[in-house]
């Protein structure tokens, strides 16, 4: 047992204790920031956990992976708008079509390899963002206010913060739980042998297109439910919910707590997202110690740091922080 | 008729402009085999260096050939420093790396700019129209700008064509380690085909800027644009880059000014208005997913590879 007990092993449980325990402390506390921040980092590593299904698995470097959190987002916002505001219609609806999408996608896209793969997923995500600009009815480029979240008959409450953060919480953690299955099982392991090597698995007899299409439409349909999430904690869709930059935070996010594990997206989002809130202040900080006052301009410029540091992660930290975890050992 | 042939000549203006952009993205991607995000934002630098030295200097010429100086140095620079590094990764490396400049190229703007854009002014002799046919006037500026761009593609052909250092950029895109054995100094030929690109990115950047606004983020959308372009074309291909830019800009051009009245048709015509530029656009996503799907190496596949 005790080699269980490892750095990585240790830190992530942390971790999950910490994203049980948030609502507690929030209440203790009242801050309801932390509560949202937090409520989307989880919608938000639902998302990554899906790309790095075929990202880090499959080898399939998807710079679209934005469009299902639009699908989702919009499936929700157009039938509440429409006033359909049953989850039980809108939900299922929502992953149809995202998986509908990712299966035209992936038959088109799948033919191509390397840098291609990434462009053409990033043209078909552009198409369903020039889309949703167009919509007039549904808002345009001004994005559209939900009226009310998803209803469950009075199931469950939705607008309630605490419950709403335990159902995401829940549905990542059932994400992260087929995601191991699935790269466990023997789907998974024909999924990553075809990323090392493709035409050796075909020549064994494994229809390598197939599989890698089935994984291609279950991570859209993961991504797909992340949207669903998204559009009812922000009350709000707009095509920014899937502008390109979008899809590259995912894969920032996939990459910066490690690619290719299955807890590392994970880690990843809240480390990108909570980095986002507090390296103005880390700066600040920083100019505090240095000059001696706090110099309000350095705090507006974060960005100034974070770009660098993504470049740096991947010089350095392929394995992302997950790598690092796992090459501390336990003395 | 009239409104055709501007349309056609705005889309043939628009189509330069993406070459220009497209060239060195294939040139970087040809020859380096790198994906670079950050290429719009050389496009973004270009612009903001123009419109500064053209306040300075009081002259549009030489702001302008200041600006494509001051580009050059910074691609250079910037390859030295952070491309470097990134050739031979695999391309999800280069993908977030650059992803990485281009948030830091944003946020330096706007230190050094401040967030509200700037404007270049045009000399008043490039402000009349010209008359191209009988009865058909057009922005003097605006063919200036096709005429720039043709001498610089033409350039640019004698130069990978017909000059010693072309000959090693070609040698260096089909055989990289040969190149070098031959005793090529291959890294000053990154350095000096990055910083190429970038001018030519650069000049894209500045030529647009009075047309436009000069702004943070201008060149992502036109980013995403040229890659378009050079997939079409053939990565690596500077002629298809050439050709599929003036079809993206024609269809980009011609979707936005015809495509709102046709879809009036069948839907409002509010909703025929906002349509028409969402419609153009996907037509241009359609035309590449096509083109990947029937011939996945691009419409002009770069050959020696």
């Amino acid at each position: 047992m005790s080699d269980r007990l490892t750095a990585r092993n240790v830190f992530v449980a942390a971790l999950l204790a910490l994203l049980v325990l948030l609502p507690a402390y929030t209440h203790a506390t009242g801050n309801t920031f932390i509560m949202t921040l937090f409520t989307r980092i989880v919608i938000l590593a639902i998302a990554a956990v899906s790309l790095n299904l075929i990202m880090g698995f499959g080898g399939m470097v998807s710079f679209g992976h934005a469009a299902y959190l639009g699908i989702g987002g919009y499936v929700v916002g157009i039938l509440a708008k429409e006033g359909i505001n049953a989850g039980l219609v809108q939900w299922p609806l929502a992953l149809l079509l995202s998986g509908l999408f990712a299966l035209g996608v992936g038959a088109l896209s799948l033919r191509t390899r390397g840098v291609y793969f990434i462009m053409i997923t990033l043209a078909f995500a552009q198409v369903v963002y020039y889309v949703a600009n167009g919509l007039d009815r549904y808002g345009g480029d001004d994005g559209l206010t939900i009226q009310a979240r998803s209803q469950f008959g009075g199931l469950i409450d939705l607008s309630n913060r605490t419950l709403f953060y335990y159902l995401c919480l829940a549905l990542l953690l059932a994400t992260v739980y087929l995601v191991w299955r699935m790269v466990n099982s023997r789907f998974g392991l024909v999924i990553q042998g075809a990323r090392s090597n493709d035409r050796r698995m075909r020549a064994i007899g494994f229809p390598t297109f197939r599989y890698k299409l089935v994984c291609f439409v279950i991570a859209g349909v993961l991504c797909g439910l992340s949207g669903v999430l998204l559009a009812n904690h922000t009350n709000f869709i707009s095509p920014a919910l899937m502008h390109w930059t979008r899809s590259g935070d995912l894969i920032v996010m996939a990459v910066l707590g490690g690619m290719g594990t299955v807890f590392g997206p994970v880690i990843g989002a809240i480390a990108l997202l909570v980095l986002e809130e507090t390296l103005p202040h880390l700066i600040g900080l920083g100019s505090y110690l240095v000059t001696g006052k706090e110099v309000a301009a350095a705090k507006e410029y974060w960005q100034l740091i974070l770009g660098p540091m993504l470049l740096l992660v991947v010089l350095f930290a392929r394995g992302g922080i997950d790598g690092i975890l796992a090459r501390l050992r336990r003395d | 008729m009239l409104y055709l042939i501007e349309q056609c000549l705005n889309g043939i203006q628009l189509g330069m402009l993406l070459f220009l952009l497209a060239a060195g993205l294939t040139l970087i991607f040809g020859i380096m085999d790198l994906v670079n995000l950050a290429h719009g934002s050389l496009y973004m630098l270009g612009a903001y260096f123009a419109a500064t030295f053209v306040g300075l200097t009081d002259s549009f010429l030489a702001g302008i050939a200041l600006g494509l100086v001051a580009t050059l140095v910074a691609g250079m620079v910037m390859e030295l420093i952070a491309i470097r590094p990134l050739y031979g990764r695999d391309h999800l490396d280069h993908v977030l790396g650059t992803f990485g400049l281009l948030i830091f190229f944003n946020e330096l703007v706007r230190l050094v700019w401040g967030p509200a854009g700037l404007t270049i002014s045009l000399p008043s002799e490039m402000l009349t129209a010209v008359q191209v046919l009988p009865g058909v006037y057009y922005p003097l500026y605006r063919l200036v700008i096709i005429m720039a761009t043709l001498a610089v593609a033409l350039l640019l052909y004698l130069l990978v064509m017909r000059t010693r250092i072309g000959m090693l950029i070609r040698a260096g895109a089909s055989n990289r380690e040969m190149v070098g054995a031959l005793g090529v100094n291959i890294k000053l030929l990154y350095t000096l085909v990055f910083g190429l690109g970038a001018a030519l990115a650069g000049f894209a950047g500045m030529m647009q800027a009075p047309l436009a606004f000069v702004q943070i983020g201008m060149g992502e959308n036109i980013l995403i644009l040229a890659f378009v372009v050079i997939i079409i074309g053939g990565i690596g291909s500077i002629r298809g880059a050439f050709v599929a830019a003036v079809v993206v800009g024609l269809i980009d051009t011609m979707g936005r000014a015809f495509l709102p009245d046709l879809v009036r048709h069948f839907v409002s015509y509010s909703a025929g208005s906002s349509a028409g530029p969402a419609l153009s656009s996907m037509l241009i996503y359609a035309l590449m997913a096509a083109v990947l799907v029937f011939r996945p190496e691009g419409l002009f596949p770069a050959t020696g590879k």
